[in-house]
């Protein structure tokens, strides 16, 4: 081998070692691309839902009450009988078994949003009006093109009546597609289309409120002494390790903590925000020292020593001084914690938010879920409609954590001093 | 009741606080005397001593109390004939009597669960008075010191900070709590477990189905019973399933993730380094339940697809799909690691091996890289601590069964799939099936303690070399 092609040889190598680098950074870009298309092509049609429009007619003789009736008697007046009327008015239907799938392309809650519709408005007795009723998951999940219709009919959950129903009522203009109150207010349900993350939504922010209001000021307290007051000795060496190992164990030990001291000795309720934002709290504390403690360091001791130095104590000198600065640094890190808290799935799963909750919490202490646990309970369903939630779930999530991300960067690149 | 108890110890210590300061600014006055401290010191002084013994009184009696009056209870309704064998039945009486209590029960009550409802309302009362009364004497009692000590003009800075310095220990002390909360619940479980299955047995066992454990009376198991009971608890195919997938992982985030922490490092130019870093960032700040879903409902039947169109059986649960997308996910904590290291290794050293021609990637190759060796380790080996204690991309995406296998396209399960699995609904005290999994869970945090602590020395020593 001459020298030039040694050279060619080791210039070709060198080349490759570059695309070797190039492309494993290619590869982690592409994945993150791969994912986030994924969820977001599966997830945004749940933000709409399928409405079939029909027409009402409040005929007195069905529902038995007068113009002008107190509203409790509204309340408990029956509205079913009105319900099947109206729905069964969708279709010609010949028989018994056609009319069923016929007022199955509905949502089971119809009688409600027709009652809803009857309270919202006044004197609609004897009066005929056009309401867009919720379509069912299946009729919702074809309308929006994710349901195969050339299957054979043994293999599909809609019939070919049900079918032959649908575009006739597509011919008349009859489907549309709204905005989808429900995936916002309702809680959990085993439709579908009735499902939502209101629950999850209002129990995330709970435990997350109650995880930084116990973490954010123990956390700072801890960094403050550690890095101002400890003196080097045996149990400050121990406490750092300590720190250092809880920050790096599985999030699930935590979870067999949160259940043997809180649910089984301290017994506070299961399923609750409460025991899940002392879990996540625990669970946040080590991560949130360690980059108090950094952005404490990085205020040069020169501060320290020109507030000692005009005779300020040493408490003076860390509490007015030291801390203000390093003020930006510790809220960006306590809300990139919060972030990986928000996210977090194992320890709640063990202490019961597992639970299907449909009632919106209203405290603290009422069962309840949260987004990533309604993410995994939503996962393990096996229907179509469940898998669009679940994606639309992982969007408001990512949108919650690039949002709390995006105000740690902001506050970190606006306020912190550079000292050099 | 605690709350309201709360709010008004809170209210009443801060108005403390104008007292304080007005009291010690006519002390001064009065005696013609100069303060030792400034008036507002007095205050905090006040407010201190008066909140801090009362609310950590509150802390404590509202942890024991509900244990001391359990026990009385169940103690009392035993006096009265109430027959239960086991702590089960004690609790699930005693859970009878609060919902007696609280109106919320409706099933039969006999003469022993009232009797035993009207002597706990009664014992809630005691205690709730003598909660109440015993905080307000705590109050008088710190708040009368506290005022001698400032009429006799104290201090009070120093007092304060004293104080002060006292809560910013006890704060750092609650990360010992934590660990030593974790010890002792993963203990105590694990112990009753391993008094039942012998610790040989579960170790080297190599069948695990705790489904089948059942077990009628736990203190006396007959020899055949046990023979049984320790075919369902095996630890050996959960490890090889945990120590499987992460391997896989390892397979694909090692490379990558070493490859892009070198690019990173020693080519990129400041502006890539500036988008890329962060967006490879975003893959560790994703919630690893999204990593599962997506695992779980489009990889894993991607690959089942790719299998079948090639004639291979696949597992929808394969270890492949699960261990891939856990790689992915580890990918992060690598390239951003080894950055670092990389980072850290001195030019000078980089120079030399120019100097005598070497082109870039033989620099890195035979000078930096085993330069940086050490901290590149410890960074794997942090990474593969993270990853035999992911949870939930395993939970969603690997196999529930336990099965001996090394063939990646078959499902296995891991140590952490199994300890949800367990725990997930309702369980059943006292079983050996709930206590497996804090069993489980003691080798996890075992095993994960012992890769940190290595990982973090090796790290460690790297980097003192260079400093």
């Amino acid at each position: 081998m001459t020298k030039e092609q040694r050279l060619k040889k080791r210039h070709a190598a060198e080349k490759r070692f570059r695309l070797y680098g190039l492309t494993s950074i290619l590869v982690a870009l592409v994945f993150v691309l791969i994912l986030v298309n994924n969820i977001f092509s599966k997830g945004s049609s749940a933000f709409m839902k399928t409405v079939i429009n029909v027409e009402v007619f409040f005929d007195s003789e069905l529902i038995d009450i007068e113009n002008g009736a107190p509203e409790e008697n509204i309340r408990e007046a029956d509205f079913y009988d009105i319900t099947i009327e109206t729905l069964l008015k969708a279709y010609p239907a010949k028989n018994l078994d056609e009319e069923n799938e016929l007022i199955d392309l509905f949502t089971t809650d119809a009688e409600i949003e027709i009652k809803k519709a009857f309270l919202e408005n006044n004197n609609l007795i004897g009066k005929k009006i056009n309401l867009e009723i919720t379509a069912s998951d299946d009729i919702d999940q074809l309308h929006k093109g994710n349901y195969p219709r050339n299957l054979p009919e043994d293999r599909r959950r809609i019939s070919n009546f049900q079918l032959k129903i649908y575009d006739n009522l597509l011919q008349n203009n009859k489907i549309n597609k709204n905005f989808n109150n429900y995936f916002f207010n309702n809680g959990d349900s085993r439709d579908p289309e009735l499902a939502g993350i209101g629950g999850a939504l209002v129990g995330s922010f709970y435990s997350i409120i109650i995880c930084l209001l116990l973490a954010f000021p123990v956390a700072v307290l801890a960094s403050i002494y550690l890095e101002e007051f400890a003196p080097k000795n045996k149990i400050t060496d121990f406490i750092e390790i300590n720190i250092n190992n809880l920050a790096a164990v599985p999030s699930i030990v935590y979870g067999l903590l949160a259940l043997q001291i809180l649910l089984a000795t301290i017994q506070l309720p299961r399923s609750t925000p409460l025991v899940a934002g002392i879990t996540l709290a625990l669970m946040t504390l080590p991560r949130i020292i360690i980059p108090c403690r950094a952005s404490l360091k990085a205020v040069p001791p020169s501060i320290r020593e020109g507030a000692l130095a005009v005779g300020a104590s040493k408490f003076q000198s860390v509490f007015h001084h030291v801390v203000p600065l390093s003020l930006p640094g510790t809220l960006s890190g306590t809300i990139i914690g919060l972030a990986q808290a928000l996210g977090e799935t194992a320890p709640l799963i063990l202490i019961g938010m597992v639970a299907f909750v449909v009632d919106i919490p209203s405290t603290p202490i009422d069962p309840s879920s949260s987004l990533p646990v309604q993410v995994y309970l939503w996962s393990e369903s096996a229907e179509r409609g469940f898998v669009e939630k679940t994606s639309a779930t992982i969007m408001m999530l990512l949108s919650f954590l690039i949002f709390m991300n995006f105000i740690a960067v902001y506050l970190r690149q606006k306020f912190e001093k550079r000292w050099n | 009741m605690n709350f309201v108890l709360i709010f008004l110890i809170v209210i009443f210590s801060s108005s403390l606080f104008f007292y304080g300061k007005s009291k010690t600014k006519s002390i001064s006055i009065e005696r013609n005397i100069k303060l030792n401290a400034l008036p507002k010191f007095y205050g905090y002084y006040l407010v201190l001593w008066s909140s801090i013994p009362a609310l950590v009184f509150l802390l404590v009696w509202s942890l024991f109390e509900p244990i001391i009056i359990k026990s009385i209870i169940i103690e009392t309704a035993a006096n009265q004939g109430a027959i239960f064998n086991d702590k089960n039945e004690a609790n699930l009486i005693y859970e009878k009597i609060k919902a007696i209590h609280l109106g919320t029960y409706f099933g039969d009550i006999d003469t022993i669960l009232k009797e035993s409802a009207i002597s706990y309302s009664k014992f809630l009362n005691i205690f709730t008075n003598s909660k109440i009364v015993l905080i307000f004497v705590t109050i008088i009692a710190s708040v009368i010191f506290s005022l001698k000590k400032i009429k006799n003009n104290n201090k009070a800075r120093e007092d304060v900070e004293k104080i002060l310095k006292g809560l910013l220990f006890v704060s750092s002390l609650i990360a010992i709590l934590t660990t030593l909360g974790i010890i002792f619940s993963l203990l105590f479980e694990s112990i009753k477990f391993f008094s039942v299955i012998n610790i040989f047995d579960y170790l080297f066992g190599t069948n695990w189905s705790p489904q089948r454990a059942f077990v009628s009376d736990a203190s006396a198991i007959t020899t055949a019973e046990y023979e049984e009971l320790k075919d369902a608890f095996g630890f050996v195919p959960l490890i090889a399933g945990t120590s499987f997938i992460a391997f896989i992982a390892m397979f694909v985030a090692v490379p990558i993730g070493l490859f892009s922490g070198i690019y990173m490092a020693e080519y990129a130019s400041f502006k890539i380094r500036r988008i890329s870093k962060p967006i490879i960032e975003i893959l560790a700040g994703i919630p690893t339940v999204v990593y599962g879903f997506f695992a779980a409902l489009t990889v894993g039947p991607f690959f089942r697809q790719i299998g079948e169109s090639i004639g291979l059986t696949v597992s929808s649960e394969s270890a492949l799909a699960a261990g891939l997308i856990m790689g992915i996910m580890i990918i992060p904590y690598i390239s951003s690691l080894s950055d670092d290291v990389i980072n850290s290794v001195p030019q000078s050293l980089r120079d030399g091996s120019y100097a005598v021609g070497a082109t870039k990637s033989e620099t890195i190759k035979q000078v930096v890289i085993p330069a940086a060796l050490p901290g590149i380790i410890g960074s794997v080996l942090l990474a593969v601590s993270r990853a035999i204690g992911e949870t939930m991309i395993v939970v969603m995406a690997a196999g529930l069964a336990a099965n001996l296998t090394i063939n990646p396209l078959e499902s296995t399960t891991t140590i952490t799939t199994q300890i949800v699995m367990i725990l997930v609904g309702d369980q059943e005290f006292d079983s050996p099936k709930t206590q497996s999994a804090f069993a489980l869970g003691l080798t996890l945090f075992v095993a994960t303690l012992i890769l940190n602590y290595i990982a973090q020395r090796a790290v460690k020593k790297y980097r003192e070399k260079y400093d």
